[in-house]
């Protein structure tokens, strides 16, 4: 059994998007002010804190999650990706990513990190989405800005384009 | 938000666990997924001192199907039942209303038992635990014990569990093929205005209703039809003492008990 004192700070470890990291937390800090604020992994963004809103939405151990609705503590050893993952490199977006700036699926943007990890997510699992399929899992974030729609479209053409992408490496292989 | 400073444990046994809470029951709480519990922390509806979380111990993590009953683990997420092969053919309503409960992002956290302890009178688990003659598993340092889902919700956000006991287990009946499940919310995966779930039950019909009163409520129904079945509903919707808030006034509530009430009483008999 491991007891953490609640006024004292502990030492938590994990990997961010592959990388070995560690800080310090009380055993009350939420695992979004750990990432945004010890960190400085601002890509993670913060609205409603109480896991309704989809902003902060990140993997750990490939399973989605709200990072508000966990406790850094809890986060020991795990492995997390946020948005700051998605790009294969700095001067190159992921085809999801390039697909929603093609639609204009975002405009103020500040929901578009939470989505973004949700459809990474479920379109590496599922390659023929249907457009109720992807509406199903936006139904867990909130967007005030685009209405949705372009987000769909992007988001089925992503998918369109990762499935080209697989057949043609199939046929190659 | 921040919320007020606890001790967090971890136990790696159930030992563990219920030693601290025969410790410090009344100033402990459990947490599993957190999917309900973190937002009460955050907003600090709720300020335990001690946090001890549960997900560790490996014996919470199973699904037992044994003598025509389902037993869920404490451990056992809800995106883990949904994935689960046997649902549809075990705990057919499980499988309809289950993809109602919270979206995919906090199904893939919230645990089946966590969404029962919690008790929001909107919410699907206790309804459909409720459905399926379902019962909770509570244990103590110095007991155990099997409350029936209609002993174990009082009120609102309220049940018999004691200070110093868990949930350990919930169990539903399995084996009950003809049901069906309906839900209006202002968005799919909120909670509910009112839900709906229908079992067929002896010679009619157990219909189970959340969203309406403090706690869902069930009532069986024998095989009715036409007239008789919409007083039978009418009644049953009056009974649930509906009150008016921000989402729905109370009659609207009435009106989508005998509403959805008819169209799955129906359902399940035709």
């Amino acid at each position: 059994m491991t007891r953490l004192a609640a006024e004292r700070r502990h030492v938590v470890r994990f990997t961010l998007n592959g990388t070995p990291l560690e800080g310090e937390a009380e055993p009350r800090l939420l695992l979004s002010d750990f990432l945004r604020h010890q960190l400085g992994a601002t890509g993670t963004h913060v609205g409603c804190e109480h896991g309704v809103c989809g902003a902060c939405t990140i993997t750990i151990d490939g399973a989605l999650a709200r990072a508000c609705l966990m406790l850094a503590v809890q986060a020991d050893g795990c492995a997390l990706r946020t948005v700051e993952g998605l790009a294969p490199s700095p001067a190159r977006l992921s085809v999801l990513q390039e697909a929603l700036r093609r639609h204009h699926a975002l405009q103020c943007g500040f929901c578009t990190a939470g989505i973004l990890m949700s459809l990474d997510t479920y379109l590496r699992r599922h390659r023929n989405p249907s457009e109720s399929d992807i509406r199903d899992l936006l139904s867990g974030h909130l967007c005030r800005c685009t209405g949705y729609t372009t987000i769909v479209r992007a988001a089925l053409e992503a998918a369109a384009e990762l499935a080209n992408d697989l057949t043609s490496e199939d046929r190659n292989a | 938000m921040k919320p007020a400073p606890f001790d967090y444990v971890r136990a790696e046994s159930l030992d563990e666990a219920l030693d601290v809470l025969a410790r410090e029951g009344g100033d402990a709480r459990i947490i599993a997924g957190g999917q309900s519990l973190m937002p009460m922390l955050n907003m600090r509806l709720a300020k335990p001192k001690v946090l001890i979380d549960i997900m560790r111990i490996g014996e919470f993590a199973r699904i037992d199907d044994a003598n025509d009953r389902v037993t869920i683990g404490a451990g056992i997420r809800q995106a883990t039942l949904l994935a689960w092969p046997d649902l549809k053919r075990r705990l057919a309503l499980v499988a309809l209303g289950l993809p109602w409960t919270g979206h995919a992002q906090t199904r893939s956290r919230g645990t089946v038992c966590g969404s029962i302890a919690h008790a929001d009178p909107s919410a699907e688990l206790p309804l459909m635990l409720l459905a399926l003659s379902g019962a909770v598993h509570l244990r103590s340092r110095k007991h155990r014990r099997r409350v029936p889902a209609q002993d174990f919700f009082t009120g609102m956000m309220a049940t018999t569990r004691a200070d110093d006991e868990l949930i350990e287990a919930v169990s539903f009946q399995a084996g009950t093929e003809r049901c069906a499940f309906r839900e209006v919310a202002r968005r799919h995966g909120d909670f509910a205005i009112v839900a709906c779930a229908a079992v067929a039950s002896g010679h009619g019909v157990r219909l189970a209703v959340g969203g309406v009163a403090d706690m869902p409520a069930a009532r069986d129904f024998p095989r009715l039809a036409g007239a008789a079945l919409d007083d039978a509903l009418n009644g049953f919707a009056y009974d649930l003492g509906a009150r008016d808030d921000l989402h729905a006034s109370a009659r609207h509530r009435r009106d989508l008990v005998r509403a959805l009430g008819r169209e799955l009483i129906t359902e399940v008999l035709s």
